[in-house]
């Protein structure tokens, strides 16, 4: 023999050993690769989608404002506000801006828009897109207007064609594809038409009642330092019910707008890889169980714990290398998709890049979550006797309790890590990881009580197959833990998930009773409203509401007055309770939408002072005021003394005018006010016959058709349900793989045993039912289970998050559990043909060894 | 001639449900190097267990054994991993090759555990040695049971242990193969010099050894040494 040249079997004997062994069982770690996969690119897609949207908006935040900064008020600003504004060198562009009607003559169609009257060389960064280009150009001087390009479609108008807003007629200079400062999501219900600002006093719509905003652009010299000039004139302009928003705040408000709804989606898609990672562990379960032999036979050989241990670790850590890497590279082509999944949603084209920190991310979230869920079952590989290899029977090897608790303490203190990393707010992270606890308890506890009964009320006197399937579900080495958890845990996130999108949309829908309206005349005058409404009801449709509106501002809250508050640091009273101008009604009686919480209600005030009002619960919390308390308002220059007479509880998701503050009668009848009034329309042609006629005579009152608002909001909570809906795909793909990969591991399992009945006599039919059975059990039992889960889950959503009553849809239980469960059948029964169609030597010479 | 193997007082028993069943009692023998010693006894006599104590792979309630030197009691796991890398082979009845690893490759990990970077080179002339030099690459589920024994044989004693453990080396073979593998079983160990103690209830294997352990019961009922 050659003389012995020695070394010290280090790493790379490791590696060279989990590749021998690796490459043999190449099957069997591909599923384990394949269920963190899609996990993985759902994470990474939308991680950098949301880096990519943030990077854009950031880019664009110039363009988005069409400035550097701007001061914008609710009112017309006050000398104070004109001085600040002159000390910072003027306002170079101006704009008035408000919802009116506009009706165009040509088309004979009416819309309500956002009319914003533009005075200066608005925008001074990005452009005004449209169609012809030069007409942006054009507008000021002609003294034209640019008109929503969608509108102008819907309504077939063209170039030339003129436009009316209130008492002011002007011709359309072209169509408008992009404007800074109008969002997508407003221009859908309120579109908005540019005009020159010279023509908004003619217009006559700027009148008692009408929202309006006044808008000052400016633009600043490089360098500024945009941070400090917010910090630094903000709380002065506030005082003056004013605000300063920078092109960086608005960009920086604006991203966090759309990375709220990111961390949601980025949470669904952890999910989605926490149940790859019950594959994982699943897979690695029943891999190290096949191994354990010859973890003992390389002990024997001389290998320590140590390197058996390693040589199985390596391996895992290698998959998850590899199942990081596709899964980014999936996420990274998935994300391409996001921009045209969220098209309308979004406030800039993003342009998408590769984002290194993210791709990073895929790849090391692959190799962690890989070993951290196969450490459970690897640690066996520690404790595996050598004389293992010396024994027939396997023998359960007794792992150490220490080392399952500092394995569990290490899942969930990552999986709270993760989490806290994608919400940034650890109580919504231990709830996370707590509900992921209570879920997988419960899941785990099903399974084995279920396990229990079965033990304990055996059904001893049934037929051979029904008892041979019941038999597998509890035997040693059976798959219903595992089967329950993975089958379970998919179908209670797709059931909550499709539960939760009819919560949403459930809170958008219009009641339809018959005396809902479907139409809202605003800003109908006190000398107007008869006239109003006779013209609603000459078009034979009812008035249902006629409701008075006062606005008002708060002047002292339980004695103390506004602007102390404001200075008072340690006030905890809501700062928009301070600066809000409330619009407020009188009335006698509750809506349907109201119910008191505390307190009484008064209907007449008569002589009583202070007058006894009545609240919402959210004005009582944030104005931290209850029953007594005492308030005073400025009634556009009055003040009035106000005791909080009882409290409401509003159901602020109803389609219907609500109300912060409603007075009782008898008080705010000769205040300056405006009138609401409503109306149901049976169809779209009266609601434009109606809409012309209204706009013709009283070109100040805005209609809102709920009915088109409806339709807008249903179209968005499409979109967002599609994308909810979209990442709720890859739990359901990724439960799919974690299934085929659960039983096709515990194939090799059942192969044996399948085989010996054959060799006994049983026939390939009795096989079959025995395994059909058992996949129909665990069906049930998983997918029974999830569903029941979700239903829990989403009631406690309806009650804590939305606020609303939960009505389960019958979906998930007729189409998704039944689906799960023959999904379930399928993939077990394809795994038992091979069984059936070979002969027993041959199935156990190919499949055992 | 010195003793490699010194086993004194050993005691070992196994917790079956509420029941303490007492495998080996009061066992006390000893081998010397290079002798062949046949460990017999029927079904349950307890010849695995005191084959897997031996040879470190387990711990005994009570008593001692001393092996190459080394009292095995006083080494924790890893040592006696070591020491079993160094000093022991093994043979077993169901050979334990690894499955995933080719003939060869098996052949060389207990060398490359040894840290020997001519692993593969000592293996190929093992195997070529027992007859399967052109089947090197195949892994055991294409090879025979003769043939995975013959490679569990090469394994056994590529390390050139100073001890070699067998566990019914026949036992899964038939008689001709059986044959053929107990002769190369005795071959290699006259050329290496290496102490064999075989664990058989296989009377005319134990024949052929110069020293016959009888088991009965977890206890010895024959020690006996014979001139071969």
């Amino acid at each position: 023999m050659s003389n012995n040249k020695t070394f010290k079997p280090g790493f790379s004997w490791l590696f060279k050993m989990a590749w021998r062994d690796g490459k043999a069982s190449g099957k069997k770690l591909t599923l384990f690769m394949a269920s963190i996969v899609l996990g993985i690119a759902a994470v990474v897609s939308i991680q950098s989608f949301g880096e990519n949207l943030k990077d854009n908006i950031s880019l664009q935040s110039k363009a988005l404002m069409g400035a550097d900064y701007k001061i914008d008020s609710d009112k017309l600003p006050n000398e104070r506000v004109m001085q600040i504004m002159d000390s910072l060198g003027g306002a170079e562009a101006r704009e008035i801006k408000f919802a009116s009607m506009a009706a165009f003559p040509q088309s004979e169609a009416t819309k309500l828009m956002q009319v914003r009257g533009i005075e200066g060389r608005f925008p001074f960064y990005g452009e005004l897109e449209t169609q012809p280009k030069n007409a942006s150009n054009r507008y000021q001087e002609e003294g034209a207007a640019l008109v929503d390009a969608t509108v102008m479609l819907q309504l077939g108008i063209k170039p030339g064609d003129s436009i009316k807003i209130g008492k002011v007629t002007l011709p359309i200079a072209g169509a408008l594809n992009e404007v800074p400062g109008s969002t997508a999501m407003f221009s859908s219900v309120a579109p908005p038409v540019l005009i020159p600002y010279r023509f908004i006093e003619e217009s006559g719509l700027v009148q008692t009642g009408s929202r309006i905003d006044y808008e000052f652009y400016f633009t600043a010299p490089p360098n500024t330092d945009m941070e400090k000039l917010d910090e630094t004139l903000d709380p002065i302009l506030d005082a003056e019910d004013a605000d300063l928003d920078t092109h960086t705040s608005t960009s920086d408000r604006l991203g966090r707008r759309y990375e709220n709804f990111g961390k949601f989606l980025n949470l669904v898609a952890f999910i989605a890889l926490l149940l790859g990672c019950v594959g994982i562990a699943s897979a690695i379960h029943i891999y190290i169980k096949e191994k354990l032999r010859a973890v003992a036979v390389l002990k024997c050989l001389g290998a320590s714990k140590k390197q058996t241990f390693l040589i199985y670790l390596i391996q895992v850590a290698f998959m998850g290398l590899i199942g990081g890497i596709i899964g980014t590279a999936l996420g990274l082509v998935l994300q391409q998709l996001f921009p045209w999944l969220l098209e309308g949603l979004l406030p800039v084209d993003v342009e998408i890049n590769f984002s290194l920190p993210v791709i990073f991310m895929g790849i090391l979230l692959g190799i962690l979550m890989s070993v951290l869920f196969a450490l459970y079952p690897l640690i066996g590989t520690l404790y595996i006797s050598p004389l293992q290899a010396l024994r027939v029977i396997k023998e359960e090897t007794k792992k150490s309790r220490k080392a399952i608790i500092l394995v569990s303490v290490g899942i969930f203190l990552f999986i709270f890590l993760f989490s806290l990393w994608l919400l940034e707010d650890w109580r919504y992270s231990l709830a996370f990881v707590g509900g992921i606890i209570i879920t997988f308890s419960i899941l785990a506890g099903v399974a084995y009580l279920f396990m229990q009964a079965l033990r304990k009320y055996f059904p001893h006197n049934w037929g051979f197959v029904a008892r041979q399937s019941l038999l597998n579900l509890f035997r040693p080495q059976n798959q219903t833990l595992t089967l329950v958890l993975a089958i379970g845990v998919g179908t209670f996130l797709i059931s909550t998930l499709y539960f939760s999108k009819d919560l949403l949309l459930a809170q958008a829908s219009i009641e339809s009773q018959a005396n809902s309206p479907n139409m809202i005349l605003l800003d109908v005058q006190s000398d107007q409203q008869e006239a109003v409404a006779r013209t609603i009801k000459t078009n034979d449709l009812p008035v249902l509401d006629n409701i008075p509106i006062v606005t008002m501002r708060v002047q002292n809250i339980a004695g103390k007055p506004v602007n102390e508050i404001r200075k008072d640091t340690t006030s905890q009273i809501n700062g928009w309770i301070l600066n809000h101008e409330f619009r407020v009604t009188y009335r006698d009686s509750l809506i349907a939408s109201e119910s008191i919480e505390s307190g009484e209600w008064t209907a007449e005030a008569g002589d009583i002072n202070p007058v006894p009002i009545s609240i919402s619960n959210n004005f009582a919390e944030d104005a931290k005021v209850s029953v007594g308390d005492e308030l005073i308002f400025n009634v556009q220059g009055v003040l009035l003394n106000t005791v909080v007479g009882s409290v409401r509880t509003v159901d602020w998701s109803r389609m219907q005018l609500n109300f912060s503050l409603v007075f009782p009668k008898g008080v705010l009848e000769d205040a300056p006010q405006f009138h609401v009034l409503t109306t149901k329309v049976p169809g779209q042609e009266k609601s434009a016959q109606l809409q012309q006629e209204l706009v013709k005579e009283f070109p100040n009152v805005s209609i809102i058709d709920l009915r088109q608002v409806l339709s807008v909001i249903e179209d968005i909570l499409a979109r967002i349900s599609w994308i909810i809906n979209f990442m709720a795909f890859f739990s359901i793909f990724t439960g799919i793989i974690v299934l085929l990969g659960a039983i096709r591991t515990s194939k090799y399992q059942r192969i044996r045993e399948s085989v010996l009945l054959r060799t006994l006599g049983a026939k390939g039919k009795q096989i079959l039912n025995i395994n059909a059975l058992e996949y129909i059990y665990l069906g049930v039992l998983g997918g029974l289970s999830g569903v029941l889960l979700s239903l829990i889950s989403s009631q406690l959503l309806a009650w804590l998050v939305f606020e609303s009553p939960f009505t389960p849809s019958l979906i998930p239980f007729l189409v998704l559990f039944p689906g799960i469960v023959l999904l379930v059948l399928i993939i077990g029964l394809s795994n038992s043909l091979s069984v059936i169609r070979k002969p027993p030597l041959e199935v156990l010479r190919k499949e055992v060894k | 001639m010195a003793k490699i193997l010194n086993v004194r007082n050993l005691e070992k028993s196994y917790s079956s449900g509420s029941k303490n069943l007492k495998v080996l009692q009061d066992i006390n023998f000893e081998v010397e190097e290079q002798k062949t010693f046949a460990i017999v006894g029927p079904s349950g006599s307890g010849k695995t267990t005191l084959l897997g104590l031996c040879a470190g792979l387990d711990s005994p309630d009570s008593g001692s054994i001393n092996l190459c030197g080394s009292e095995l009691s006083t080494l924790g796991e890893d040592k006696r991993a070591l020491l079993r890398n160094k000093h022991i082979g093994f043979v077993f009845q169901d050979f334990q090759l690894l499955p995933t690893l080719t003939a060869l490759e098996n052949v060389a990990v207990p060398l490359e555990l040894q840290g020997n970077k001519d692993a593969s080179k000592i293996g190929k002339e093992l195997l070529t040695k027992v007859g399967l030099g052109d089947r090197i690459h195949h892994y055991p589920s294409q090879l025979s049971g003769g043939e995975q024994q013959r490679v569990a044989l090469a394994r056994a004693f590529s390390t050139r242990p100073s001890i070699l453990f067998a566990d019914e080396p026949t036992g899964n073979l038939d008689t001709e193969t059986g044959q053929k593998v107990e002769q190369l079983l005795f071959d290699l160990n006259k050329e290496a010099g290496t102490t064999l103690i075989i664990v058989t209830h296989d009377l005319e294997l134990a024949e052929k050894t110069q020293h016959i352990l009888r088991l009965k019961g977890g206890r010895i009922v024959e020690n006996q040494e014979k001139h071969v």
